[in-house]
């Protein structure tokens, strides 16, 4: 089945890369992705090959180490289908730093064809499949955190908050230092701990302010920093992986 | 000079503790931030105006040895007197020997951020020569003893009161003040002396162009137009990348680094140094001299993707915008040039043995690569860095391969193990889902995370083992 990343149609079969954190950490957050493709009529293919996107290795100085893993993917996912990823920051490692992992290697052809064919989650509910999505949960205030490889790397700016301004009882606030980086910066934060705690106090501070009940987000590593920090100073900030929360919206949760 | 070793963990410590200094940088980063915003209103103008002053210095670079060659040639018909410095120590001895030659005992300064890469001022004040700083931040930062902490705004760690504290301290007649406009005419009073007795000026390059030979300098206090046209010896000083091809390429330059920097349309003044004063004009040095330094500059050129920091313009925008500048401030960075832009060109200039642990102080969040005006990828060129400092693929990196460790490398090389099998992945996983939580908070890495944040908490089941019950296909193709 032909596919182009740029104008792509409505394909009936996509693959679904769960990605490391949300495969140990968030699963339920992976599996309301993939219902809510399913429930556009979509198969959704999930390769149980499938690990890591090599990301960690490749932003600490180890290439060779990510190009092995993220060959295993190449591996994974040999089908010309779409590749949906929950994460804006797996995603963008995928789509932008795989061509240029594999110059020079065997493999760069399939890597560029490869990273043609991803795509974030929520740009693809709205881009290419154009959801509609009927809101039955109760009231309630939200806050979007954008994760800075989605607005940068992948260039998810307004998708997101289109799926939640479509819910009829969310109130979507924004948040004036929505865009500043909570700080998790995957081993950053824990390689520069303090500078790290820093910035995430002052994210759920920022959150806070907005008076929203809930931070949404479509990054499992922000979610597991920003709740995290909440959680240990006891501040009321919640957070939610927006797959989890649109779909619980369209089933009549809150 | 004494080797200096960055310690950014523990420097940021300090500044993290200090909350009057992470306020100033909060509150000035913001009106940086905001103010740029404004002057960029229209994203496809900014897109076509960034993607020119990148083009502009790239096709610059591209040319480099022979531009400067060119640049030599014109200068030099122009009645400019070209120097060469390969080091700093070289620059600094280059510049004593012309003070020295010409009898000159006070210099006044307009900034340049190369002279500080130099500690130019601390080599003549050993050598009997006074050197006193004519922008206002600079001029701060001198009184208080200290380095700059950003590139264009030296003081802006200092708040109002600080400044009147250290001017009632310093200035022989000033009392305490918080009125801005009074600290600064106390700093004129001061400064027009300073000006008027000094032998020479001494100012850093913003472009040099090769075509004309022309230097441009922009500044906003007349500070830069008086110390290179009053004193009868004016020197300037640069680093051998800030060449232009043309003139015209000045202008997409003028339009974006001010516009980046302050958030000003324009600078106050826009000075084009081409000669020494000529036969029949009244005022103007009667000599200038450039001194062109490289200072590991050419090694930086020798690799193709490091080559683009050299593109940068020295605007600071990368650290208005950079959320971990914010909270540390300048002088974390230990080292000339803080932020973003110093992350990649300190390791380079002195060696990721010296400053290797600069690249890794960074999310790569790319709020700094957004803003760029001359398109420089920082992220990557971090990330470039941090492999350059454990297993080095170019020449071009002092102190390549320094941050290699064996737990590292071990560590890194178990990942990819776990992570290139997919039976093994699985089995861990499985595992981990078991026993996972039962990790204890202490372990490396784990005691970082919840110094400041709950445990993490691994699912009962992976998004694999759920996917598989759920029924979903894992037929590949």
């Amino acid at each position: 089945m032909p596919m182009s990343a740029s104008k792509p149609g409505r394909p009936h079969t996509v693959y679904f890369f769960g990605t490391c954190l949300v495969d140990l950490f968030y699963p339920e957050a992976g599996l309301a992705g993939m219902e809510l493709l399913s429930r556009e009529g979509l198969k959704v293919v999930f390769p149980q090959k499938q690990t890591c996107c090599g990301q960690p290795a490749r932003n600490n100085g180890h290439p060779e180490e990510a190009r092995a893993v993220a060959r295993l993917q190449l591996d994974a996912f040999p089908g010309d289908w779409p590749i949906v990823v929950p994460s804006g920051s797996c995603a963008g490692m995928m789509k932008l730093h795989y061509p240029e992992l594999f110059v020079g290697d065997p493999d760069h052809a399939r890597a560029v064809a490869f990273s043609a064919r991803v795509f974030e989650l929520t740009q693809f509910l709205v881009d290419v499949l154009d959801v509609k999505l009927a809101d039955k949960g109760r009231p309630v205030t939200v806050t979007w955190h954008p994760s800075c490889h989605s607005q940068r790397e992948m260039g998810v700016l307004d998708q997101p908050k289109a799926l939640l301004r479509q819910l009829a009882n969310v109130t979507l606030v924004e948040n004036p230092r929505e865009t500043e980086c909570c700080g998790f910066g995957g081993t950053f934060s824990v390689k520069q701990p303090e500078i790290s705690a820093a910035m995430v106090a002052d994210k759920v501070a920022s959150i806070e302010q907005t008076g929203a009940a809930q931070v949404v987000s479509g990054d499992c590593g922000c979610l597991m920093n920003i709740t995290g920090a909440a959680g240990k100073s006891r501040k009321a900030v919640t957070g939610r992986h927006i797959a989890e929360f649109l779909l619980e919206r369209c089933h009549g949760g809150s | 000079m004494e080797a200096l070793k960055s310690d950014f963990g523990g420097k940021a410590h300090v500044a993290l503790n200090d909350p009057k200094l992470r306020a100033n940088f909060r509150r000035a980063m913001d009106g940086l931030m905001a103010k740029r915003a404004a002057q960029f209103p229209d994203a496809e103008e900014w897109k076509t105006l960034r993607a020119r002053g990148a083009a502009v210095r790239a096709r610059a670079l591209a040319r480099l040895p022979e531009l400067l060659e060119q640049l030599e040639a014109k200068l030099t018909a122009n009645g400019v007197i070209v120097h060469w410095a390969e080091t700093t120590a070289e620059a600094n001895a280059v510049v004593l020997d012309i003070l020295k030659a010409a009898g000159v005992k006070r210099v006044i300064k307009g900034k340049s951020m190369v002279t500080e890469e130099m500690h130019l001022n601390a080599h003549l004040e050993a050598n009997g020569i006074r050197a006193v700083e004519s922008d206002l931040g600079e001029y701060i930062i001198q009184l208080a003893g200290q380095a700059p902490s950003h590139i264009v705004m030296p003081c802006i760690h200092m708040n109002k009161a600080e400044i009147a504290e250290l001017f009632a301290d310093k200035i022989e007649g000033q009392t305490y003040t918080e009125n801005v406009d009074e600290l600064t005419a106390a700093a004129r009073r001061v400064l027009r002396d300073r000006f008027a007795d000094a032998d020479a000026g001494i100012s850093g390059v913003n472009f040099a162009v090769a075509e004309t030979g022309t230097l441009v300098l922009i500044e906003n206090e007349g500070n830069g137009r008086l110390s290179t046209t009053l004193p009868p010896l004016h020197i300037a000083v640069t680093g051998i990348e800030k060449v232009l091809e043309k003139l015209e390429d000045v202008a997409p330059l003028l339009s974006l680094l001010p516009r980046s920097a302050t958030g000003q349309v324009v600078t106050t003044y826009v000075n084009m140094i081409s000669h020494p004063r000529q036969p029949g004009e009244k005022d103007g040095p009667k000599a200038v001299h450039l001194v062109l330094l490289d200072n590991g500059r050419s090694k930086v050129y020798g690799d193709v993707e490091l080559a683009d920091t050299l593109r940068c313009i020295r605007c600071a925008a990368c650290m208005n915008h950079c959320p971990v500048y914010t909270r540390v401030g300048g002088h974390t960075y230990t080292f000339t040039y803080p932020g973003p832009i110093g992350k990649i060109l300190t390791p380079q200039l002195e060696g990721l043995d010296c400053a290797g642990d600069q690249p890794h102080a960074s999310t790569l969040c790319g709020a700094c690569a957004e803003v760029c005006p001359v398109q420089i990828p920082i992220p990557d060129l971090l990330a470039r860095l941090r492999t350059e400092a454990v297993s080095p693929t170019s020449l071009a990196v002092k102190g390549g391969g320094s941050g290699r460790s064996l737990s590292e490398s071990l560590g890194w090389g178990g990942w990819a193990a776990l992570y290139s099998s997919p039976r093994v992945y699985r089995l861990s996983a499985r595992l981990l889902g078991l026993f996972g939580n039962w990790m204890p908070a202490w372990l490396p890495m784990l005691r970082q995370w919840t110094s400041v944040r709950t445990k993490p908490k691994f699912a009962a089941k992976s998004l694999h083992q759920l996917a598989r019950e759920r029924g979903y296909s894992h037929d590949e193709r």
